[in-house]
């Protein structure tokens, strides 16, 4: 029986006893019913599988769950305000057409939420080589990086 | 993924003791390398010994070098104040790799241990004539990368940090690999207090300094001095550029790299 973890997981704490060889990714997914994380491409290209772990962008998919232990996980369900009001990152996107399946936008998400933590006010040629790690078959990146700049927008305010 | 024992030891030491009493164990630093290599069964280890708490991380800069912990990630090299002032090639080397998701979890020590011939590091371990430090010995950058994807390192020998004496000058230039941003040629170029040195990777088998250039760059440091020098090399031939190609494009990035510090 493999060891047991802690992790905090969109605000709430988990323990659990994931296999040695349990993907971040699986046991977000299969364990916790936590299925925003998509798993696009499972080798570590296409960044449908971003969470954030402390605060960082990681793909879940090249992590084991036992390398999260002790550590603060967001996934996309857990980015909405607690009364389900959506964050800044994700209303931007609704407002500005950034997304048309949805299968590359958790991870766009968080990605930029990442981006937006670190560079308040990033330019247009500094949000499109942050998203070097995601891709999205459908929109063409363009209002991907205007919803981007206008949810840093609102963020800086 | 095959299954596997996973140990989280405290310390280096006890690190080093997990990996040695293991039938077949491994080493884990960021994975980015690692977690792919088990996923597509391409190695089926009995231990994976993670190093995320054994205490390798860290930056710190001491008169003229700067120390790079083992498990320090290519993010915290890229963002950290004293490598920006004292080496900025190598933090923007380091913000160079791969992409934001990689640089979070990858680390120096896995990217030089695995010596990747299209990793960026090594021509920076090389270039700077950096020291690799293990739980056993100090390793010279020239004695280090020693073929594709083979190293100095024995059997279950842990890399703790790498120190970089800080240059008078440097600067890195790489073609990259539009998809992965891995180097289909990279070069380092360094005013060092060793003289000049310029190291090549992703050309060839593994990271090499360019010879040639040095001694010419020794007379006259331009990007001029390095006209018509061809540089000799096993040079690599994939889908991504012929051994023509990348011997092309050593001469390109070397002047890039000689031009933005000359
Ligand atoms: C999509 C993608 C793009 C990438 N692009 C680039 C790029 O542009 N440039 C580039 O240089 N790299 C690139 N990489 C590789 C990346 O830099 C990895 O971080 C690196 O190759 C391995 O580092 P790691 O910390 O993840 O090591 P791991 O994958 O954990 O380990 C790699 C190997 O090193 C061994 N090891 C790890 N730490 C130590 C230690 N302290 N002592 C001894 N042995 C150790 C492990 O046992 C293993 O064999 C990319 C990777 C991905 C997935
Ligand atoms: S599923 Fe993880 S990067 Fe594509
Ligand atoms: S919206 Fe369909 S993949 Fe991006």
């Amino acid at each position: 029986m493999s060891e047991q973890i802690t992790v905090t997981v969109n605000g709430d704490t988990v323990s659990a006893r994931p296999a040695a060889n349990t993907l971040l990714s699986t046991f977000l997914r299969e364990e916790l019913g936590l299925t925003g994380a998509h798993v696009g491409c499972d080798t570590s290209q296409c960044g449908a599988c971003v969470v954030l772990v402390d605060g960082k962008s990681v793909k879940s998919c090249t992590m084991l769950a036992h390398q999260a232990a002790g550590t603060n996980v967001t996934t996309i369900e857990g980015l909405a305000g607690d009364g389900g009001e959506l964050h800044p990152m994700q209303e931007a996107f609704r407002d500005n057409h950034g997304l048309q399946c949805g299968f590359c936008t958790p991870g766009m998400v968080l990605s930029a939420v990442d981006l937006v933590s670190r560079n308040p006010d990033p330019s247009e040629g500094e949000v499109r080589s942050w998203l070097e790690g995601n891709i999205c078959r459908c929109t063409g990146y363009h209002n991907i990086v205007k919803s981007i700049r206008a949810a840093a927008k609102v963020m800086r305010a | 993924m095959y299954d596997f024992n996973y140990h989280r030891p405290a310390s280096a030491t006890d690190a080093a003791a997990a990996r040695k009493a293991a039938a077949d164990g491994v080493y884990l630093a960021g994975g980015m390398t690692l977690l792919p290599t088990l996923k597509q069964r391409l190695a089926r280890n009995s231990d994976v010994v993670d190093l995320a708490a054994a205490g390798l991380a860290g930056i710190g800069r001491d008169g003229g070098t700067i120390t790079i912990g083992a498990m320090s990630t290519h993010d915290s090299v890229a963002t950290s104040s004293e490598v920006q002032s004292a080496i900025p090639a190598l933090a923007a080397l380091a913000g160079g790799i791969g992409d934001p998701q990689v640089r979070n979890r990858g680390t120096i020590g896995g990217s030089i241990a695995n010596a990747d011939p299209a990793a960026d590091y090594p021509a920076a371990v090389l270039g700077l004539n950096a020291t690799v430090h293990t739980d056993r010995r100090d390793i010279k950058a020239g004695d280090f990368f020693t073929g594709m994807f083979e190293t100095a390192l024995d059997d279950g020998e842990l890399i703790t940090k790498v120190t970089f004496p800080v240059p008078a000058a440097a600067a890195y230039a790489k073609f990259a690999n539009l998809a992965s941003r891995y180097a289909i040629v990279g070069v380092m170029a360094a005013k060092t207090g060793d003289g000049i040195r310029v190291a090549v990777t992703g050309a060839a088998g593994n990271a090499f300094r360019a010879t040639a250039m040095e001694q010419a760059l020794a007379g006259d440091f331009s990007a001029a001095a390095l006209d018509g020098i061809s540089v000799d090399a096993d040079y690599n031939s994939d889908i991504h550029a012929s051994a023509e190609y990348r011997r092309h494009l050593v001469g390109v990035m070397a002047k890039r790299a000689v031009g933005e510090i000359a």
